[in-house]
């Protein structure tokens, strides 16, 4: 379980993340969701660690993620796994290497164990018999999928994922939002998931944040999103056309 | 003041940088592949440059020997020390910048603005150690090495065009690099070739580490990566001959 406590985030003065307090659930799918700029993509930042808060906490378990040193936070990031909107793949790698490499660098596995992991981790994503391809031989489907097996090749307990359908066709964005939902169960991960798709919310959605201006405006369950009574909501799910 | 603010983020990037590497295995492969992509990469540009340059420097060092009261054999010993001294480690290391310091700028740069450095950070890697430091001493380590190459094929570029142009024969070119010679001047060029390529290898993952944005900005921190590379070698090109040489 992840918990945000009271956190804040400033940039040159203005206020970007104002006092957010929430809390994201094991196998469950956590859906943070917002209009462009409302901050959502800065408290993924905040979350994994890659901006530091001004004020506030940011428990991993019972870890507070914040005031731990650099070399304390980076037990709790070997636990991570984070689906970048773009995937992030390391363009000089192939698909094989871009899985292995958090094997290599944080376990004693040999390579034939590594290469075994890796065979799983594509096998999970359903996409077996692309070791040898780089990352500029992928559909943009195919990326996200290396990058959700490159995500989860340590076995995380915590999965982040940015825009994970931004890009896609449909279909292929439902196939990700399956698979990342399958997986989110299977391995009880906490899953953070920000996004502007308010199908992929009403489909694998289980706890939802929406953030309005750098606020917290509602949380709760999907299915009371629609008596929320929250106007501003209502009219963000109304534009999305859904 | 924007200098200062340069100059304090670079000190505090060089300090974020010296870290004990995650792995000992892969920041040696990772060393080895920099080493082959500076060095045997800039194989071909280095060895044109140090040719042309030496014999461009018999012509006209040849030119303006003609009053009868230097012997013609001092021709060979000029060229050998112009480009021991100056021609092979500035030269080299001012094309260097250009070449090393905006592949390495760019290529920082596009792994910034595509989060695969935040992918690293996240993993929990020092992502500056990881992806700078190799850079930084595959470079210090065979910088030095191109330009000991660019000093011997300066040196046969000069005889070449001496004795293709009838300037001085290979005999008089011969005793000339053999008149008189120092060898702290091959010292004095390591010298200044190692700190050349610390600082080409430095500011130009410095530029491109701090790219922000998207491909206009990998673009301007290509060329900035440029400019201030040779800007430092210029600047350390003087401070190091002022002491290393005044003294």
């Amino acid at each position: 379980m992840i918990q945000l406590k009271n956190i804040r985030k400033s940039f040159n003065g203005k206020v970007v993340l104002d006092d957010i307090s929430a809390s994201f659930y094991p196998g469950k799918a956590n859906f943070v969701i917002g209009a462009s700029g409302s901050g959502k993509s800065v408290m993924m930042k905040c979350m994994v660690g890659l901006i530091d808060v001004d004020q506030g906490e940011i428990f991993y378990g019972s870890d507070d993620f914040v005031h731990k040193s650099y070399e304390e936070r980076k037990l709790i990031r070997k636990e991570i796994g984070m689906l970048f909107q773009g995937t992030a793949l390391f363009d000089s790698l192939s698909v094989e290497d871009n899985i292995a490499f958090p094997l290599r660098m944080f376990t004693k596995m040999t390579p034939e164990e590594v290469l075994d992991r890796v065979n799983f981790c594509l096998q999970r994503v359903n996409l077996p018999n692309v070791n040898k391809l780089y990352p500029s031989n992928l559909s943009g489907g195919m990326k996200k999928r290396v990058g959700i097996a490159r995500a989860i090749a340590l076995n995380p307990k915590y999965l982040f994922c940015d825009e994970p359908n931004s890009g896609l066709d449909p279909l292929t964005s439902r196939l990700i939002d399956e698979l990342i939902k399958e997986i989110t169960i299977e391995y009880n991960i906490t899953t953070v998931i920000n996004t502007h798709d308010m199908k992929s919310l009403f489909d694998m959605g289980d706890n939802i944040i929406y953030i309005y201006q750098g606020k917290k405006d509602w949380e709760g369950e999907k299915s009371l999103i629609r008596s929320s009574g929250n106007s501003r909501l209502l009219e963000f799910m109304k534009a999305s056309e859904f | 003041m924007k200098f200062f603010e340069h100059f304090g983020n670079y000190t505090l990037f060089l300090l974020g940088l010296f870290k004990r590497p995650e792995r000992f295995k892969v920041f040696a492969k990772q060393t080895l592949i920099e080493m082959s992509s500076i060095g045997v990469g800039s194989f071909g540009i280095v060895s044109l440059i140090s040719v042309f340059t030496g014999a461009v420097a018999t012509i006209q060092i040849g030119v303006q020997l003609v009053s009868g009261l230097v012997p013609d054999y001092m021709l060979g010993t000029f060229v050998r020390d112009s480009n021991i001294y100056e021609f092979s480690p500035t030269i080299t290391c001012l094309v260097l910048a250009g070449k090393v310091g905006s592949s390495i700028a760019s290529e920082m740069g596009t792994m910034k603005v595509t989060e695969q450095i935040d992918a690293l950070e996240i993993m929990g890697i020092n992502s500056a150690n990881y992806l700078v430091l190799p850079k930084i001493l595959a470079g210090v380590l065979t910088i030095p090495l191109l330009v000991v190459y660019s000093m011997v094929l300066s040196i046969i570029g000069g005889a070449l065009s001496g004795v293709l142009g009838d300037i001085i024969s290979v005999d008089a070119y011969v005793r000339g690099l053999r008149t008189d010679f120092i060898p702290f001047s091959v010292g004095f060029a390591l010298i200044k070739a190692t700190t050349f390529a610390f600082l080409i290898t430095s500011i130009s993952a410095y530029h491109g580490y701090r790219t922000e944005g998207g491909a206009l900005e990998v673009g301007r921190s290509s060329t900035m990566a440029v400019v201030y590379s040779a800007v430092a070698v210029i600047i350390f090109d003087y401070l190091l001959s002022d002491i290393l040489l005044s003294a």
